[in-house]
């Protein structure tokens, strides 16, 4: 333990961490603005400086470890000048633009205005230069907004590994962007989003596609069909003021409804179509493999996630072959409305307007791919992250917190809990064990409430083993083979496990990889802010409700039989492989 | 390639592969290092006279770093050129020193002279015009430097004859 003062205050606090901390566990909490707990602690804004007697400036309390005997005074004359100085500095090179920002309300750098009180812009002159990059379908940069924290550049670079932002140039020319100004689409973002999750301005932003679907909404020839990512539920409600993990299904369904949807329907769905199809997929690989075919690619890779997908086609372009080639669910689900569905009801495709919510900014990008056609028609017209959900939902003027209950539509609306911890890390993975075991073995999966407890939680990679024992005749041949699997979220911990599969020497037979760090429930589409608590909390929400469900297994989904029965035929049939399947894009950096 | 017979140097003939393979080997004597990224560029730049963005992606790929990480040091150090150098580049030193005894009018009349701004090149390639803040010659104030050779006291007449030298 340390002893120091603060603002006079004999404290006792553990040894290595900082005066920020040290304060914060003492009730002082230090104004502050760049610093992200645990993630970002670099004192570029400087905001949280205090006075450190003896020391000769003014220090960073995000920075500095506390010292025995150290005296700190966080509130002195000198601080506080200093901090107002420091903000009026960075608002002078800001727009302040804020009624026509996306991020009124609810940004960071109001927020400490508010806190810091200025009277007046004392410091006027050159602001730098101003680029908007629209180029991606998913993220809008706008860097006369960007006041240079840097959050996103450790997010992208660490966290991520990807290193598509950084600071350019020095002094006022800084920038924070990729090379040579190149804009995100031509360099090799993955779209992942996550940066517009840190940054405390407008400086990074989802694509906003809020105005195409009330256009749609509004339009009296068009079917509009919603369907929600199992992520979205168990965040939603924090946009209006839930506590982080809880679960709002039944008020969004509700909400969706009242807003003008024709179809509300559940993402879930066509995640356990999903399981059937990737788990059969599996299932052919393994057969191949163990027949001694040697073209047979393992391990298989799932493909849910379009930000790890673009990941991998720039980063390992030559392994796209371990992709399994199942579509993400929400376009499964967007190439059966406009078939299946459409037909059903009887109603012309071109008709049909579909909309994901997504918890992801990287689906806004994966609806643009040119595979993801059928018959002409996109799979899916629009994809809503969830805070645009919400903004809609306050527009349109809806109580949100009185909503009464409301239930998706059949068919494509009925879910297993397998379906629901696809939002997870480790979700997939279990989801397909749920279903490949019992397929296999003609046994449940044997592990406590079915959940693979090794591959639960936020590290990084995670890993484990499964042994057939006894299995059914027709799977005889994989009497006693070790099942290896491993799952990893964040694009930094895929890229260890790609360098694995790339030098020929991965252990794994299947791997689930999610772009975003914790999974969709963490995405870039999701509320802010998002940390690891907030992340835990979401995480046992989707677990509660998958638990909640009577039907838990992927092959158990009654609507999922059906449709096999009346339409698809098999599993990796005809009609799958035409709707459900895709190809991959070698695209390098 | 057939030795020069005049045993003069012959980096002017190399070519661009064998540009690059001096480069790669220089990454993979420093790589692994901390804090190297600097020392590869600075020697790229002597290989290659400047730093094209290729190179800049070769050097990225070699050392497993994010092109934009290299692209933000190059634009970072005024030293580091993205864009092809004149034969002979001319830098003057705009430190506290120079500054105030003249170095911004011999930019003033080394712009005139040249016809072109700071960070340029002559059409006939011949010149490139940079500033420098502080080239540790303070006693000499004000300086400049063309290529290697630092000139003392300068002023803006003299500017015309110095030049002469390298036609």
């Amino acid at each position: 333990m340390v002893n120091l003062t603060i603002n006079n205050k004999p404290v006792s606090v553990r040894e290595g961490i900082t005066i920020f901390e040290a304060a914060k566990q003492n009730n002082i909490l230090i104004p502050h603005f760049c610093y992200l707990e645990g993630v970002h602690q670099i004192g570029s804004c400087r905001i949280c400086v205090v006075e450190v007697e003896g020391a000769r400036s003014l220090q960073a309390s995000c920075m500095v470890q506390v010292r025995e005997g150290m005296k700190v005074h966080t509130n002195t004359s000198k601080v506080k000048k200093a901090r107002k100085v420091l903000y009026e500095l960075m608002l002078s090179d800001h727009p302040r633009d804020c009624l026509s920002c996306a991020r009124n309300q609810n940004c960071e750098f109001q927020k400490l205005g508010e806190l810091i009180q200025i009277n007046e812009f004392r410091f006027e002159g050159e602001k730098s230069k101003i680029s908007v990059d629209e180029s991606s379908p998913s993220i809008v940069r706008d860097t006369s907004k960007c006041i240079l924290c840097r959050r996103c550049v450790t997010i992208c670079n660490q966290v991520q590994g990807v290193g598509v932002l950084n600071a350019q140039k020095r002094g006022f020319k800084t920038q924070i962007g990729p090379a040579e100004e190149l804009p995100l689409n031509s360099v090799n973002c993955a779209f992942c989003g996550q940066c517009t999750t840190v940054c405390p301005v407008g400086a990074l932003q989802e694509k906003d596609s809020i105005q195409t679907v009330w256009n749609a909404l509004f339009d009296k020839n068009k079917r509009v069909v919603i369907q929600t990512a199992p992520a979205i539920r168990a965040a939603l409600g924090e946009e209006f003021g839930y506590n982080p993990g809880t679960l709002v299904t039944g008020k969004m369904v509700t909400a969706l409804r009242d807003m003008g949807f024709h179809d509300v329907f559940d993402t879930n769905f066509a995640a356990d179509l999903t399981i059937i199809e990737e788990g059969h997929e599996l299932l052919q690989r393994l057969i191949n493999a163990l027949t001694g075919d040697k073209t047979a690619t393992l391990p298989m890779i799932t493909s849910c996630s379009p930000g790890w997908i673009k990941y991998v086609e720039h980063t390992f372009p030559e392994e796209l072959e371990h992709l399994s080639t199942c579509k993400s669910p929400h376009m499964m689900l967007g190439a059966l409305v406009k078939s299946y569905y459409a037909k059903k009801i009887g109603v012309d495709p071109k008709d049909i307007f579909v909309v994901s919510v997504m918890p992801c900014t990287a689906k806004k990008f994966e609806i643009t791919r040119p595979e993801m056609v059928n018959d002409g028609y996109p799979n899916v017209d629009a994809v809503l992250t969830t805070r645009e959900l919400a903004r809609m939902i306050k527009d349109a003027g809806i109580e949100f917190k009185e909503l009464a209950g409301g239930k998706f539509d059949d068919p494509l609306g009925l879910s297993t809990g397998a379906a629901d911890i696809f939002a997870a890390t480790g979700g997939v993975m279990e989801a397909a064990l749920r279903t490949v075991y019992e397929v296999v073995t003609g046994r449940e999966l044997p592990f406590d409430k079915l959940h693979v407890t090794p591959i639960v939680g936020l590290s990084q990679i995670k890993t484990a083993e499964l042994k057939i024992e006894n299995p059914l005749p027709e799977y005889r041949f994989l009497d006693g083979v070790t099942v290896k699997i491993a799952v990893t979220s964040g694009l930094a911990g895929a890229k260890k496990l790609m360098t694995e599969v790339a030098g020929d020497n991965s252990p794994y037979h299947f791997i689930e990889v999610m772009g975003c760090p914790g999974g969709c429930i963490s995405g870039g589409g999701q509320p802010r802010p998002t940390n690891n608590m907030v992340r835990k909390l979401r995480l046992e929400a989707i677990y509660k409700e998958d638990e909640g469900k009577e039907l838990r297994k992927s092959h158990q989904n009654p609507f999922i039989t059906k449709l096999y029965d009346d339409f698809l035929e098999k599993p990796l049939g005809h009609r799958s492989h035409e709707l459900l399947h895709t190809h991959y894009v070698k695209r390098g950096i | 390639m057939m030795a020069n017979q005049k045993g003069a140097c012959e980096c002017r003939q190399e070519t661009e592969e064998q540009k690059y393979q001096r480069i790669s080997r220089v990454i993979e004597e420093y790589k692994g290092r901390e804090g190297s990224l600097i020392q590869i560029l600075h020697m790229a730049q002597g290989i290659f006279g400047y730093l094209p963005l290729e190179l800049q992606q070769f050097i990225a790929q070699k050392l497993d770093k994010p092109l934009s990480e290299i692209y933000g040091v190059t634009t970072f150090y005024s030293f580091f050129a993205t864009k092809p150098r004149g034969e002979n580049t001319i830098r003057v030193c705009l430190g506290t020193a120079c500054y105030v005894r003249g170095g911004k009018k011999i930019i003033d009349r080394l712009q005139e002279i040249l016809s072109i701004g700071v960070g340029e090149t002559t059409g006939d390639g011949k010149f490139t015009l940079e500033v420098m803040r502080c080239i540790g010659a303070c006693g000499l104030a004000p300086a400049i430097t063309i290529n290697d050779q630092v000139y003392k006291q300068v002023n803006p007449d003299k500017l015309q004859t110095i030049i002469e030298k390298y036609y």
